[in-house]
């Protein structure tokens, strides 16, 4: 490796990018369009979930259980049920998210210490909501639970120290905010479809240009070439997340709990297989258009929806469990929530930064196996 | 000594031969030109001895070096201005002279001498902050072949570059090339302009990727050429190829400007002859009628149309 020709790459690479100011301002303000319309075009918070009732004991401590509910944020009472058995027609009519059934005997059985059961029915079509829901739901009871011990034992004179006091916070993301969930997620889905489309946009254009020939006879090597004609664009990426990370504190409050240099590097690592993605789609595109529309097509819709950036991976289809391993997305996604969410370090995402390496592997060995059959055609 | 030698030189392209066993040898310093017509194959042999395509059988020694074992080391002594204009046309002029000077490890003093050359070569000095795609055509290739040679390569290969270059840029541009070949530079140059064959000192004639002449251009007049050629004019200059074209003394027959040329078979000897045939079989009235000698454009109409 020749420094001082990667260097000279390096230079005129940035000199293109720099000159061509629609794709410069593309590749900036790209990440702030879509921080922006994800934050609050498109607002994933549960929020004001429709919630139908029935209530067979009708007694103070039910009325109370439910008020609770929905004096909330997150539920309105949009049907009172007459009986239990309406309340799966109200879900398949989309009348409610979620019904809830609290049986005759609810207060009594509660007063006399007796063990007693409310019926929960959520709406699964959405999983993901569903899901949400149901923590909602749960953290709730479990609040309520203790709230009646401490009642009934106070009732008989004796003061109830809860051993282990329940209130549900929700671990690493306390409220919940999809926000802030999707700020890492974001990161993940403006780098790789950034890195793959400009570099191969770049590769592809010396190729249709043919400059690429004056480049190949003089003594550069690939990895020269790779190299300087990459590291604008690992530049850019940066300021890209940098641009993410901002806005996200800005925006949404959302604060990176582990360490910036960890963060760093493996956004490196990410990056790299970012970048041998991006050749790949050169190697086989011969037109701009082409490594385009292939560059896009391969990132925007898998970072999107096999990524578990919006839709969590764990509840899908176990055939398409499997496809999601195709998109880097989903690795860098469990290693940005790990560091930026969690707080935690390397021994909680080790296995994914390994994946990206041999992923990246894997394609630029491609690429490389790719070009020469084409050069001996 | 010899700066290139081809030995049976083959490319295909799935079934389509390219360039099929093609042998040559290129002297040191010398302009050698490769002549052909669209689709002859030159580019593709160019390829191949740059290191751009691998040959699919046959090899060459390119300044001493295999180009199918030694290709790394073929780079380093070759330079090349690839058919279509190259250079970035959103650099400017001294950015794309600075990036092919630093992709040759060219820095400080050396690279600043060689930008000097380069901006007087391409009559561009003060120009430096022009944007190269900005410039017109017959510069524009001038500033290619300057930094084709940034690294004073001993072989440079020019793939027609004088195409599509208005005929006084195109004299200059020979020019330049004759002052690389008098510094010992061996000049590969391939151009489908039958005239600039003569500022070669040797030749080479391809058809559908074969080699069907070779040598310098006089021995390719006087060892492909034994029949007459006249020069001929009239007013009905069209009809009168048209209609010369089916005569059995006439072997081919081409137009040349305001004039044509014919080449005829042994049996006519006289200009008198001739334009008493043509008039009584045609009736088209001859203005002008001479004997010249072959031009190397003659000699190559004759060969290609033989072919055919
Ligand atoms: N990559 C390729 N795949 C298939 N066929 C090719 C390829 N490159 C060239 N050819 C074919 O090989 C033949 C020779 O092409 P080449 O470019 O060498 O011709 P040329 O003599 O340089 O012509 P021109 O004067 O048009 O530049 C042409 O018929 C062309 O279509
Ligand atoms: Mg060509």
């Amino acid at each position: 490796m020749n420094i001082k020709r990667v260097k000279a790459i390096a230079k005129k690479e940035l000199k293109h990018v720099l000159r061509d100011k629609v794709l410069l301002l593309l590749l900036l303000i790209f990440p702030a369009f879509l921080i922006s319309f994800f934050g609050y075009a498109i607002n994933f918070d549960v929020q004001n979930i429709k919630l139908s009732v029935y209530d067979a004991d009708k007694s103070s401590l039910s009325r109370e259980f439910t008020e609770g509910l929905t004096a909330s944020e997150y539920f309105d009472l949009s049907v009172y049920m007459l009986s239990s058995e309406e309340a799966d027609s109200v879900l398949e009519h989309k009348e409610a998210a979620a019904a809830i059934v609290i049986p005759e005997g609810f207060n009594a059985d509660i007063r006399n210490g007796k063990n007693t059961g409310v019926q929960i029915l959520i709406d699964g079509v959405d999983a993901n909501t569903a899901n949400i829901i149901k923590n909602y739901l749960e953290g709730y009871v479990n609040v309520f639970n203790t709230q009646a011990m401490k009642d009934i034992t106070a009732l008989k004179g004796i003061e109830l120290k809860v051993p282990l006091n329940y209130s549900p916070v929700f671990w690493y993301n306390p409220d919940l905010s999809t926000t802030y969930f999707l700020v890492p997620g974001l990161i993940s889905m403006i780098l790789l479809i950034t890195g793959v489309i400009s570099v191969s946009l770049t590769f592809v254009k010396e190729k249709e240009k043919s400059t690429i020939d004056q480049i190949n006879v003089s003594p550069v090597t690939n990895g020269e070439l790779i190299t300087g004609k990459i590291l604008p664009y690992i530049a850019l990426s940066l300021i890209d997340a940098v641009i993410v990370v901002v806005l996200g504190y800005i925006l949404f409050d959302a604060v990176v709990q582990g360490s910036y240099l960890q963060l760093f590097l493996s956004t490196l690592v990410f990056l790299m297989s970012c970048i041998s993605l991006g050749l790949f789609v050169s190697v086989i595109a011969d037109s701009q258009q082409v490594a385009f529309t292939v560059g896009t097509f391969i990132t925007l819709l898998p970072s999107f929806i096999l990524s578990g950036f919006i839709f969590q991976i764990e509840s899908m289809p176990k055939f398409i469990q499997i496809i999601t391993n195709i998109t880097p997305a989903k690795f860098y996604n469990v290693i940005l929530r790990a560091i930026y969410i969690r707080g935690v370090g390397w021994e909680n995402f080790w296995p994914q930064i390994v994946y990206l390496l041999i992923f990246s592997g894997i394609f630029l060995f491609l690429s490389v196996k790719i070009t020469q059959k084409k050069r001996a055609l | 000594m010899n700066s290139i030698v081809a030995d049976n030189l083959t490319k295909k392209f799935g079934s389509f031969t390219s360039v099929d066993s093609v042998s040559f040898s290129v002297k040191q310093g010398e302009i050698f030109g490769f002549l052909g017509a669209n689709g002859a194959g030159k580019s593709t042999t160019i390829k191949m001895l740059c290191g751009l395509l691998e040959p699919t059988s046959g090899d060459a020694a390119v300044g001493g070096y295999s180009i199918k074992k030694e290709a790394d080391k073929v780079k380093t002594v070759i330079g090349y201005m690839s058919q279509r204009f190259s250079l970035y046309n959103d650099l400017t002029v001294g950015e794309n002279i600075n990036f092919f000077g630093g992709v040759y490890g060219l820095y400080g003093n050396s690279l600043k001498e060689r930008r000097e050359w380069i901006l007087d070569i391409a009559n561009l000095r003060g120009k430096e902050n022009t944007l190269t795609g900005s410039l017109p055509g017959g510069v524009k290739q001038r500033l290619a072949l300057g930094t084709a040679v940034i690294h004073r390569p001993e072989i440079v290969f020019l793939d027609e570059p004088t195409s599509g270059v208005d005929p006084v840029s195109r004299r200059s541009f020979w020019e330049l090339i004759h002052s690389l070949s008098e510094e010992g530079t061996t000049v590969f140059v391939t151009t489908h302009y039958l005239e600039e064959a003569e500022f070669c000192s040797n030749i080479i004639l391809i058809d559908a990727g074969r080699l069907i002449a070779e040598g310098n251009s006089k021995f390719l007049k006087s060892n492909y050429i034994t029949n007459k050629i006249f020069e001929i004019r009239s007013p009905g200059l069209i009809e009168l190829l048209d209609s010369a074209k089916k005569l059995p003394f006439v072997e081919d027959v081409s137009i040349f400007g305001n004039s044509i040329h014919l080449m005829v078979t042994s049996e006519i000897e006289e200009a008198d002859d001739l334009k008493n045939r043509l008039e009584s079989i045609t009736g088209i009235k001859l203005t002008g009628i001479e004997v010249i000698p072959p031009s190397l454009e003659d000699v190559f109409i004759h060969l290609l149309e033989g072919k055919k």
